[in-house]
């Protein structure tokens, strides 16, 4: 089984990350995504954020808080309770020249919005040969793991991944949390950017103060190993962390990859670490089949064949709908699932 | 207690210039002879632009096209009461508008063709391009509208759609937002009466579509929308009240598509010719040319030395069609984000692998 590398394990690259002379605060994932907001309203007047209850409220779950105070309601814009209207007002507003930063309240809800979504902000630069486009970032908090009520847990990010022309992007902690949105809005295409409701205000990490940027379609190695990568994106990446930290333990060495953009995905960060591994477990909330999981499994079929010493594992929710509150448990990846899974590959 | 009447509200219709090219002294709007000659010209040039492309595609020379004939008074009059500076959101029977908004004929040409280079319109001209999912562009109307009026611009939003898209959620969605944000958008309707197969009656209940602005707060006028006069004038009243920062309209222009729904379309498995008659009897062009004559603005030799310039115009445009150049497999990738990413440039290597060999 384990032969070597124990001793590597360790953080990954990301949390050596920072900006150089800045001060830090400790914050979490829902003040990190208001930071980013802020300082690219302060930096750019033509970025504004709009939605259902981000003015006055701050947002359900206080993402936009202090925002409207700070910048009017020219620029936080309350919406009517229409989905649809937001993204589709969002559209004529990106393209001729503003950046709006459209909230979806939850992604349960994201239905009445998927038209304008995938029939014109997704394919309006190609569509035009370049003349428009839609610089827009739709954020959602998505996920499950609150106890909330119905249409409020779902992981819908298959949709968007098989509608070319949308960029989707899922931080798991603060500090990429700020990065990655901050080029989201700076990203001349819609970007997706799904926010882990579970983990809004799990836990506070140093980040900071300034403006920087995380690049989309670069992966993150959250921890380094030999034996196994566990691969996964969001909330799920704390729970891979878990996992990690178990197995190790038992003396066996997982990597964990984040990948934090799913499109475009950092295809080479992913292969370099099963290359080296040589075992692979996608971990991810959403269901089964035709998740996002079985196109990782794929793109590691296809980019090292020779080199996988097992199947690639899947980690994931089930085929079924969302369960509310009392079965919440059941339905969601658990560290011990991930730890079979990764033992399963280890003892292929 | 008591039961008291809460709102009211009456739905205007306004016709100016009557079938036999008389008209309405006290409703006729300022417009110079030269200028309502200008409006002929404007539908005489539109028709022939629309009766060539459905000739082309017989001819197996262009794909599906959604004629506009019998709509072209709704084109020309908002047509020409733009200016540079509004935004033109057009549905997908608008060709006439887009002309007139400065996109070359060619172009509009093309993108029916099949070739999306067609909706890369020249830099300075403020038009999407056509939404051919039905009502979805309402909201772009919307979207510009406030987009405008955050940039404090004198300039409105046009934004056109047909009967059927008023059944669309977006329609609601996108009054109803255009009348909270008060924002400057002119919304079109082009009743033509028929979505598809489907007639009004079966799209509504209501009795007109100009009266559902009252439920969103917001003025509609119902027009004839073969009147060109009666555009002209809702149009002109529209764009000054959105550019005097007063929000939006609701036009509802009352027409007939005298064609088929598309090339694919067969109108006479649902309609009937005797309506078909009575609605040509009504056509907007020759409404107004009676009007000229009456006026002595026009004569027979104008009109066929119109004819011949119209005629050698629409030749260019197709000549201009089908002397584009070829596409290269990468315009299939290259449009698709800013810049191209990894799985995308491996994609096209294999295309253009694929082709060369």
């Amino acid at each position: 089984m384990t032969t070597e590398a124990v001793g590597t394990d360790g953080p990954g690259e990301n949390r050596l990350r920072a900006v150089p002379d800045s001060t830090t605060e400790k914050l979490t994932i829902a003040q990190a995504v208001r930071d980013a907001m802020r300082d690219e309203m302060e930096r750019n007047d033509r970025v504004l954020v709009l939605g259902e209850d981000v003015g006055v409220d701050g947002g359900v779950f206080r993402a936009t808080d202090g925002l409207v105070e700070r910048f009017g309601h020219d620029r936080v814009i309350d919406t009517p309770l229409a989905e649809s209207a937001i993204i589709g007002m969002s559209v004529g507003l990106a393209a001729t020249g503003f950046r709006p930063v459209a909230e979806i309240q939850f992604m349960g809800f994201v239905y009445p919005a998927i038209n304008q979504l995938f029939a014109h902000a997704a394919r309006l630069r190609n569509r035009t040969r370049g003349r428009l486009h839609v610089p827009m970032v739709v954020r959602m908090p998505y996920g499950g793991g609150i106890h909330p009520p119905e249409h409020h847990s779902e992981s819908y990010e298959s949709l968007f991944l098989n509608t070319p022309g949308i960029k989707v992007v899922v931080p798991s902690n603060p500090y990429d949390a700020k990065g990655l949105l901050t080029s989201a809005i700076r990203d001349d295409d819609p970007v997706l950017f799904m926010e882990p409701k579970r983990i809004y205000r799990a836990f506070r990490e140093p980040v900071p103060s300034e403006a920087y940027t995380v690049p989309l379609g670069q992966a993150d190695v959250a921890r380094v190993g030999a034996d196994v990568t566990l691969v996964s994106w969001g909330a799920m990446v704390r729970v891979c962390l878990d996992a990690a930290e178990v197995l190790g333990h038992e003396g066996i060495s997982a990597e964990v990859v984040d990948l934090r953009t799913l499109n475009p995905l950092d295809r080479d960060t992913l292969l370099e670490s099963v290359v080296k591994t040589g075992r692979a477990v996608v971990v991810h909330e959403a269901p089964r089949t035709n998740g996002f999981g079985a196109e990782v499994s794929a793109q590691i079929t296809e980019g090292a064949t020779l080199q996988l010493m097992a199947p690639v594992q899947r980690v994931t929710g089930f085929d079924v709908i969302f369960p509310l509150a009392h079965n919440e448990k059941l339905y969601l990846p658990s560290r011990e699932r991930i730890i079979s899974a990764a033992r399963e590959a280890l003892d292929f | 207690m008591p039961r008291t009447p809460v709102y009211e509200a009456v739905t205007e219709r306004l016709d100016i210039l009557a079938v036999d090219g008389s008209v309405d002294q006290t409703l006729m709007p300022d417009l110079a002879d030269e200028q309502i000659v200008e409006l002929y010209r404007d539908m005489v040039k539109m028709r022939a632009y629309d009766d060539k492309a459905l000739k082309l595609q017989r001819q197996g020379r262009m794909g599906t096209w959604p004629p506009i004939k019998g709509q072209e008074a709704i084109q020309a009059g908002v047509g020409r009461a733009m200016t540079k500076e509004d935004w033109l959101i057009p549905a997908f029977r608008e060709h006439g508008l887009m002309l007139l908004k400065g996109i070359p004929g060619h172009m509009i040409y093309a993108y029916w063709a099949g070739d999306e280079r067609g909706s890369c319109f020249p830099e300075d001209v403020r038009c999407f391009p056509v939404a051919v999912p039905v009502g979805s562009q309402w909201q772009h109307g919307t979207g510009v509208g406030l987009s405008l009026k955050l940039s404090g611009e004198k300039a409105a939003a046009v934004v056109f759609g047909g009967d059927g898209s008023t059944s669309e959620g977006d329609f609601h969605e996108a009054l109803n937002c255009a009348g909270v944000y008060n924002v400057p958008t002119v919304f079109v309707i082009q009743n033509n009466q028929w979505a598809i197969s489907v007639p009004l009656h079966r799209q509504t209940a209501a009795a007109t579509l100009a009266q559902k602005a009252h439920a969103y707060g917001i003025p509609g006028v119902q027009v004839d929308g073969n009147d060109i006069f009666a555009v002209w004038s809702a149009a002109v009243e529209a764009l000054d009240r959105a550019r005097r920062g007063d929000g939006p309209t609701l036009i509802e222009a009352v027409t007939y598509r005298l064609g088929d729904h598309t090339t694919a379309d067969d109108a006479s498995r649902y309609r009937d010719d005797e309506e078909v008659e009575a609605w040509r009897a009504r056509d907007p062009i020759s409404r107004l040319r009676l009007y000229l004559d009456g006026a002595g603005l026009w004569n027979d030799e104008l009109e066929s030395q119109l004819a011949a310039e119209v005629h050698a115009w629409v030749d260019e445009q197709v000549q201009a069609l089908e002397a584009m150049p070829p596409h290269s497999p990468e315009d299939l990738f290259k449009y698709m984000y800013a810049e191209i990413p990894p799985h995308l440039s491996e994609q096209m290597a294999s295309l253009i692998e694929e082709v060369e060999r």
